[in-house]
């Protein structure tokens, strides 16, 4: 960690630690074979053991165990050789057992770090540990007049808790944080790290001190922060209100409270003296969580290429720059679609120059066009009419000179908008690049003779000129002009 | 009585096998013994409606195959918190009232599985806690030796069942001596296995860590039977250890009492031991030295702490087990309750008995945060001494030998008003689940009250079949009858004829 990238609210450091529940990947709960599905009708994916009825025992889903294991080893965190089960108790009406099986004294995976970048600069985020626990059903309130009912279709789906160590700084930070964590989960395919289905969900543990002291500040807890933007909301309040509150001679409490999205205030939830006593004590019914020295070599050997490496790899191989790669990498099915499109080409260009030349234009039309798209319909855009075969046939138009790159851009929208191929939309719309020397140096002679003014003054010296020459030309052809061409035959006549 | 049809397993398997009796006739007359009986005894807390029928398919079955074995027809009841399917499980609590369970216990459906028919479901202490069946919620169970004492507990119905000839087998859990000690006291032989030889999948848990299943019978080949038939790794609990079952089997054939050398722990023949057991119990020193074997002094200086660290640890997890029981997915619930925490704490209130609550405020103070390291920790901590003395001893013995309880069969209400007393019932019993050894207690005949008697034996791990055979030979040391139990017994039975 840099000191000195450390971002300062006022004359007060801010302390962030997140604890993030991600819901796993798996095709059943954690501790008994009902499906684990979201959406499904309430109390649909239930059994004896999930509904926590007498005499029924957990048995531990091998599958989650490699999902955790898999996730610590992509955040560089130790696998435990041996780990434990406890139980945490609580009455709830969405926790059938009246205990959680959580992983206490010994979890999963510890240590472990996450690089995170931000206006601050670059920082490392330890992470303190990693553990296996199941979730909860839901309480229902909604509708139903005096009662409330419980669906425990989600109670016993595996999650992984993840506790960062306090080594955030600011909002910003948070939130970054959070985004390259999701998209460690996303990439290693151990979650879908979906927010709003709640499988993907934070706690935020923040206090505020005097920099350079090395004592912390009362800690308050702020449950249950469902987005990226109420995140960095409810810690812009909670700094405020604790800064406030010391400035003005207060005491923080040590304390829960509940973000509130509609007035973006957190709210006193419990305070400590209320805190739960959670009784953990050892899972009689589960024996400690052995793991193979070979188990863990599998996962290790199995990793996918982690998003930092693909930026990396995007950046030195391919050359993008590294804004250009986070973006992509940030969308992990955007930046397949980039790849399987520069494949295509690479697969039909031979010569350097020409692969550079490709490479800016996909790379432009990736992160403008089908970014834009992707962002306004979503994840379907990225197959079917606009998939990746279609727009590399679009853009083999362009690189081909048949079609501007304008035109393109444009094509690709309405594609998109009407569910064609962009090919059989340029033929439908009838478009065409005119790149003939004989239509283009006619349009160009009749710009230049319709601006004698603007030619005298560039001839004289005016150079930035040449710019409004393309453009009229441009615009004559109604687009269809081949930019290059006309470049290239301008220069020639004004040259004259 | 003993039944006039068989006196074993093997016996019952030929006699159906040479059509001496049809698998019908013989669960008609287990039933009705019952039906008679049940009303003064109070052994049953429901019976099976489809045994009758289930005798016939198998009767049928039986003309087209034969039998696949033994147990094909054989009549078993079993505690009412083992589970099967369709069938209400009760655990002798009101909170449980009207709960059907969806799943059959893995040691009941091996049963099934080989034939076997079970008749009903016996009474016991609420939750398997106590040791007299006092703190059943549907009254106590009747020693049918004497119907004024208690017939112990927590399997105090099953216990009894055998005892009373209501079905030749019967099934019980032991957490602390919950088979052992109503074996003692019924004059019947019941033996708790190896921590991870069976199942409790569909055992309703009271102390996960310590609770085992295991049979009561008349026969040691019988139970080591039902040993076999119930144990191996069950993929619904993954406490079960992988071992073959049939080792048992093995073991009871090798094992010869010429040699045996059979651990004394001075610690528990010494003070607070009933003199008329401590005299039977020297008999039964005399004649085992007699047939070869060969007696050793052991220390089990840990075991004094054996009942504190006891009520310990099974509270502890007693008061997690009993967390589900809350009246929102099943069983009682009270009506209108003014809000959710009034919920919970009225439905516990009324639905849980004294002494589980008793239990659960002990475990959740054991567990709470301040006293967590002086009580829980601490416990196990001494748990571990125990069990390393045990391991020590058996370096130098085969077995160890110790009275079952200290008492003979106490009086009703003896004992209710002092829990403390009640618990010390267990003292010799509770330390085998506290290390997870395998334990049993057989009959060496009657006290100068003319109650039964028992002697315990504890094994290392997985050593049930020698426990068994030494078992064996102490029943043909000391035959046992079975009691005189019939409508109108003169110690005052309820009237009531056999059909």
């Amino acid at each position: 960690m840099t000191e000195s990238s450390v971002s300062l609210w006022g004359q007060w450091e801010v302390v962030v630690g997140l604890e993030v529940h991600t819901q796993l990947l798996t095709k059943s709960k954690l501790f008994c074979r009902c499906e684990n599905r979201f959406g499904a009708p309430p109390n649909t994916l239930v059994c004896p053991v999930c509904l926590g009825h007498p005499g029924t025992l957990p048995v531990l889903n091998g599958e989650a165990v490699r999902l955790g294991v898999r996730a610590g080893l992509a955040a560089g965190c130790r696998v435990s050789p041996v780990s434990t089960f406890e139980r945490k108790h609580y009455f709830y009406p969405d926790l059938p057992k009246g205990y959680q099986i959580s992983q206490y004294a010994q979890p999963l995976l510890t240590g472990g770090s996450l690089r995170i970048r931000t206006e601050a600069g670059e920082r490392m985020i330890r992470i303190h540990r990693m553990h296996l626990e199941e979730d909860a059903g839901k309480n229902l309130h909604a509708g139903i007049p005096d009662r409330s009912h419980v669906d425990l279709n989600r109670a016993g789906v595996p999650l992984l808790e993840i506790v960062s160590e306090p080594d955030i700084r600011s909002p910003d930070e948070a939130v970054d944080y959070l985004k390259r964590l999701r998209q460690l989960l996303r990439a290693t395919k151990v979650s879908d790290g979906n927010m709003e289905e709640g499988s993907f969900r934070c706690d935020i543990n923040l206090s505020i001190r005097r920099p350079g002291t090395s004592v912390f500040g009362t800690r308050v807890e702020i449950k249950n922060v469902n987005s990226f933007r109420f995140v960095h909301k409810a810690m812009v309040y909670e700094i405020e209100r604790q800064i406030e509150a010391v400035e003005s001679g207060e005491k923080i409490l040590q304390e829960t409270r509940l973000f509130d999205p509609v007035s973006g205030r957190t709210k006193p939830m419990r305070s400590k003296e209320e805190a739960l006593d959670y009784r953990y004590f050892p899972e009689p019914d589960l024996p400690h969580l052995v793991l193979s020295p070979s188990l863990i070599e599998e996962e290790r050997l199995s990793l996918p290429e982690l998003p930092e490496q693909r930026v990396e790899r995007l950046c030195t191989e391919i050359g993008l720059s590294r804004s250009d790669a986070e973006i992509l990498v940030a969308e992990e099915s955007l930046a397949r679609y980039f790849e399987e499109g520069l494949e295509r080409f690479r697969s039909g260009i031979a010569d350097e120059e020409g692969l550079r030349k490709v490479r800016e234009r996909w790379t432009s039309f990736v992160l403008s066009e089908v970014l834009r798209e992707l962002n306004r319909r979503g994840e379907e855009v990225l197959s079917g009419p606009t998939g990746v075969t279609h727009a590399v046939d679009l853009l083999e138009k362009v690189l081909g000179g048949s079609l501007s790159f304008s035109q393109a851009k444009e094509v690709y929208g309405r594609a998109a908008e009407e569910k064609k191929t962009p090919v059989s939309l340029v033929e439908e719309l009838g478009l065409v690049q005119v790149s003939g020397e004989g239509e283009l140096l006619a349009l160009v002679e009749a710009v230049l003779a319709e601006n004698t003014e603007e030619v005298a003054a560039y001839r004289g010296g005016k150079d930035r000129l040449f710019g409004f020459f393309v453009g009229a030309v441009m615009k004559k052809s109604r687009g269809k002009a081949n930019p290059e061409k006309v470049n290239e035959i301008l220069r020639n006549k004004l040259k004259g | 009585m003993k039944n006039p049809f068989f006196t074993s397993l093997s016996d019952f398997a030929k006699g159906r096998d040479d059509k001496r009796f049809s698998i019908e006739e013989i669960t008609r007359y287990f039933l009705s013994r019952t039906e008679s009986l049940n009303a003064s005894l109070n052994v049953c807390l429901s019976t099976n409606p489809n045994a009758i029928n289930r005798a016939r398919q198998l009767d049928a079955r039986l003309v087209r195959n034969g039998a696949q074995s033994p147990f094909t027809g054989y009549p078993v009841m079993i505690k009412d918190n083992f589970e099967m399917e369709g069938f209400p499980t009760t655990c002798a609590s009101k909170i449980l009232s009207g709960y059907v369970s969806r799943r059959t216990a893995t040691s009941v459906g091996r049963l099934l599985s080989l034939g076997a028919i079970v008749l009903g479901k016996t009474n016991l202490d609420e939750f398997a806690m106590g040791s007299s069946t006092e703190n059943s919620a549907f009254g106590p169970t009747k020693n049918p030796w004497n119907p004024a004492r208690v017939p112990g507990g927590s399997s105090g119905g099953s216990a009894a069942a055998v005892a009373a000839g209501l079905a030749p087998l019967s099934l019980g859990s032991d957490t602390g001596g919950s088979i052992r000690q109503p074996a003692a006291f019924c004059g019947v032989l019941g033996i708790k296995p190896t921590y991870g030889r069976i199942s409790r999948s569909g055992l309703v848990a009271f102390s996960s860590s310590l609770d085992q299943i295991g049979p009561f019978a008349v026969h040691a080949s019988d139970a080591l039977e039902a040993l076999v038939a119930m144990g191996g790794r069950d993929p619904l609990d993954m406490t079960t250890d992988d071992r073959d079952p049939s080792e048992m089997r093995r073991d009871f054939q090798m094992t010869e009492i010429p040699g045996l050398r059979i651990g004394i722990p001075a610690e528990m023949f010494g003070e607070g031991l009933d003199s008329s057991i401590r005299d039977r119990l020297g008999e039964l020193r005399d004649s085992l030295a007699g047939s070869g074997s060969r007696e050793v002094a052991v220390t089990l200086p840990h075991s004094r702490f054996g009942i504190n660290v006891y009520y310990l640890l099974a509270t502890s997890e007693a008061s997690s087990n009993l967390s589900r029981f809350d009246g929102v997915r099943y069983g009682f619930r009270v009506k209108e309750p003014a809000d959710l925490r009034a919920m919970y704490e009225e439905t516990r209130d009324r639905g849980f008995g004294d002494e589980v609550k008793r239990r659960i405020l002990l475990g959740t103070f054991a567990l709470s945060a301040g006293y967590q390291e002086a009580f829980y920790r601490k416990a196990r901590k001494v748990q571990t001494l125990i069990r390393g003395d045990f391991l020590q001893a058996f370096e130098h013995c085969d077995m160890i030998l110790t009275p079952t309880s200290p008492s003979p069969p106490f009086a009703f209400g003896e004992k209710t008003g002092d829990p403390l007393s009640m618990y010390l019932s267990d003292v010799y019993t509770i330390t085998a689940n506290l290390a997870g050894l395998p334990a049993l207690s057989v009959p060496v005949g009657l006290d100068s009250q003319g109650l039964p008697v028992g002697a315990h034996l504890i094994g290392p791990p997985w050593s049930e079949g020698r426990l068994l055979k030494v078992a064996d030979k102490i029943s043909s040391l000391y035959p046992m009858p079975l009691p005189e139990v019939h409508a109108g017994h003169p110690a005052g039975f309820r009237e009531g004829g056999l059909k």
